[in-house]
């Protein structure tokens, strides 16, 4: 008996299950961020009333502009910084330190938040202690996040550089060009989809993160996970369902754009 | 590339190396450093681990906040309870998981694409926000309540937010998507004709899952349970929104140490047994996936 390689039925309750699970929160807080109503729970009819809230909402703003900017420094930080860590990883079989820098480019990733943030913390006291530097705000959160985002660029810069093929290098290095030239029109267009998803991944994450920006930061700096914590734990509320919205909107547009770029830069690839 | 000379390579290095060192491997050192440390009212609010004392230098290091951690069965307690919901959580996304990377890995072409970024949209969607979502499902005049009491099922309302079950429910959606993601690569990758050798020898379809299917995508069971098992021991967002009082957990307990208590030290102290007792799952995973590799 040679079954074709479908999906049954039960492939397909499994999907509809598995989906349905993973999406309908996501599918009710948007219904709902256009709820008339401010009892979150009881539908009030359509309306875009708390989008119009949020425009008036000065904290969410001050918040949003925050978590922007630490999250575009912090991920341009550690694609700088990811790119050698994975370049170094992948080309030089042996150096002194490998293993340890190995570790330390793992290690962040299985480390709980709650201990990052700390541990982060409690270096930046003591430097401010002994040199009266760097205070806490956006400057300490820009490290923090910039400090895992190395890991996860570097992973991605590593792996596809892992496969390669270091032919084009060395044809090009005999055909009498600097090994400049060869970085910046063969190796790094090569790597570059690991680049802008490395980029994006570091932005989208330290744009997410609560927990260690929570540790690190100080009365000057308010990220919009925190407003937003701050607010829902207190309980639902009709103006992050809005706000939710818009963020889900967003990242679904880098995204796309992201699967976008990847795709034209694959069949570019296919076509020279 | 040899061509980049010994300063480039050097450069190339030691930036990401010094970079790691001074903002990971040297936190990590301070936070064992003032877990041996007392706690002290003043700015920072513990006592340092040297002192000059009459010109030599003295060392002033004290195990009582590991004494306090493991005198109050509360530490305890939050440990074994990170350990048990984490591992529960694990199980609940294998079973749930399984069947769906199963059908992905049997979807074709375009249709496959879809569902695969529709597992890994999540990623890039805010934490915080997923888990936000299920406060308004679950509350007690929340969604689900009220569906359930308009189709008559129940009269009243059934307490589904801030305790285990909500915590259990939160951690298992969160990271159901690490689970998938692995155990889709091991399922596509499958040798199908060995499936197929397995029907055409008879084997009933159980029979074929457990003696070939199961034993070949071991690698991404174990991959999976590893993404899962870990972060889900240290969370601390989903036990603070929709755990109830009786959740314990000690991601949560070290956040309530050293924003509410003002207790450093005994913070440190938690972080520095909860990365000791992270480490035993993490070696035996790294163990169990050399001798996969090896064989």
């Amino acid at each position: 008996m040679i079954r074709a390689r479908t999906v049954g039925w039960l492939g397909l309750a499994a999907l509809t299950l598995g989906f349905g699970f993973l999406y309908a929160p996501i599918v009710l807080l948007v219904l709902y961020s256009f709820n008339a109503s401010r009892l979150v729970t009881v539908w009030g009819g359509f309306s875009p009333r708390w989008y119009g809230a949020l425009l008036h909402n000065e904290a969410f703003g001050a918040a949003a502009l925050t978590s922007l900017e630490v999250a575009a420094m912090s991920a341009t930080l550690s694609l700088v910084l990811g790119a050698f860590a994975g370049f170094s990883m992948a080309r030089f079989a042996r150096f002194p330190g490998r293993l340890v820098f190995g570790f330390a480019l793992l290690a962040p990733l299985v480390v709980p938040e709650v201990i990052l943030g700390l541990s982060l913390l409690l270096l930046f006291v003591m430097c401010q202690n002994w040199f009266g530097w760097p205070g806490r705000g956006m400057l300490t959160i820009t490290i923090a996040h910039a400090t895992f985002g190395v890991c996860f660029v570097s992973v991605l810069v590593r792996s596809q550089l892992a496969g390669f093929d270091r032919a084009l290098e060395e044809a090009a290095l005999d055909l009498g060009a600097r090994p400049w030239t060869v970085l910046m029109r063969i190796t790094l267009p090569g790597i570059s989809p690991a680049l802008v998803s490395g980029w994006l991944l570091a932005f989208t994450l330290s744009l997410d993160d609560l927990v260690i920006a929570s540790f690190v930061t100080g009365p000057s700096a308010t990220t919009l996970p925190m407003a937003v914590f701050s607010r829902v734990r207190l309980g639902v509320s009709p103006e992050v369902n809005a706000l939710a919205t818009l963020f889900l909107a967003f990242v679904f547009m880098l995204v796309a754009l992201a699967g976008w770029l990847m795709a034209r830069a694959e069949r570019r690839r296919r076509i020279t | 590339m040899t061509g980049l000379g010994r300063i480039g390579r050097l450069m190339l290095i030691g930036v990401p190396f010094v970079w790691l060192t001074l903002f990971f491997l040297l936190p990590l050192l301070i936070v064992v450093k003032i877990s041996l440390a007392e706690s002290s009212i003043g700015i920072p609010p513990y006592t340092p681990l040297f002192a000059t004392d009459g010109g030599g230098l003295k060392l002033h290091a004290t195990l009582a906040n590991f004494a306090l951690i493991a005198g109050d069965d509360l530490y305890l307690r939050a440990y074994l309870g990170s350990l048990g919901n984490a591992a529960l959580t694990t199980a609940f996304c294998l079973v749930i998981g399984y069947p769906v990377a199963h059908a992905i890995a049997r979807s074709q072409g375009a249709r496959r694409q879809l569902l695969l970024f529709l597992v890994v949209l999540p990623f890039w969607t805010s934490f915080l926000i997923r888990v936000y979502a299920w406060i308004a499902i679950l509350e007690p005049n929340g969604l689900l309540n009220q569906s359930l009491m308009a189709l008559g099922l129940i009269a009243a309302p059934l307490p589904l937010l801030n305790n285990q079950f909500s915590v259990q429910l939160g951690l298992v959606y969160s990271y159901l998507p690490f689970m998938i993601l692995p155990l889709y690569g091991s399922l596509s990758g499958l040798d199908q004709s060995l499936v197929e050798a397995a029907a055409d020898l008879g084997a009933r379809p159980l029979r074929i899952f457990l003696g070939v299917i199961l034993p070949l995508t071991l690698p991404g069971i174990a991959a999976g349970s590893l993404l899962v098992l870990i972060p889900a021991i240290g969370e601390f967002v989903i036990p603070d929104l929709l755990g109830g009082p009786d959740t314990l957990m000690i991601g949560k307990v070290l956040w309530d140490e050293f924003f509410n208590n003002r207790d450093w030290p005994v913070a440190a102290a938690v972080a520095v047994v909860l990365v000791a007792a992270l480490a035993i799952p993490v070696l035996a995973a790294q163990r169990f996936l050399e001798r996969e590799h090896a064989a």
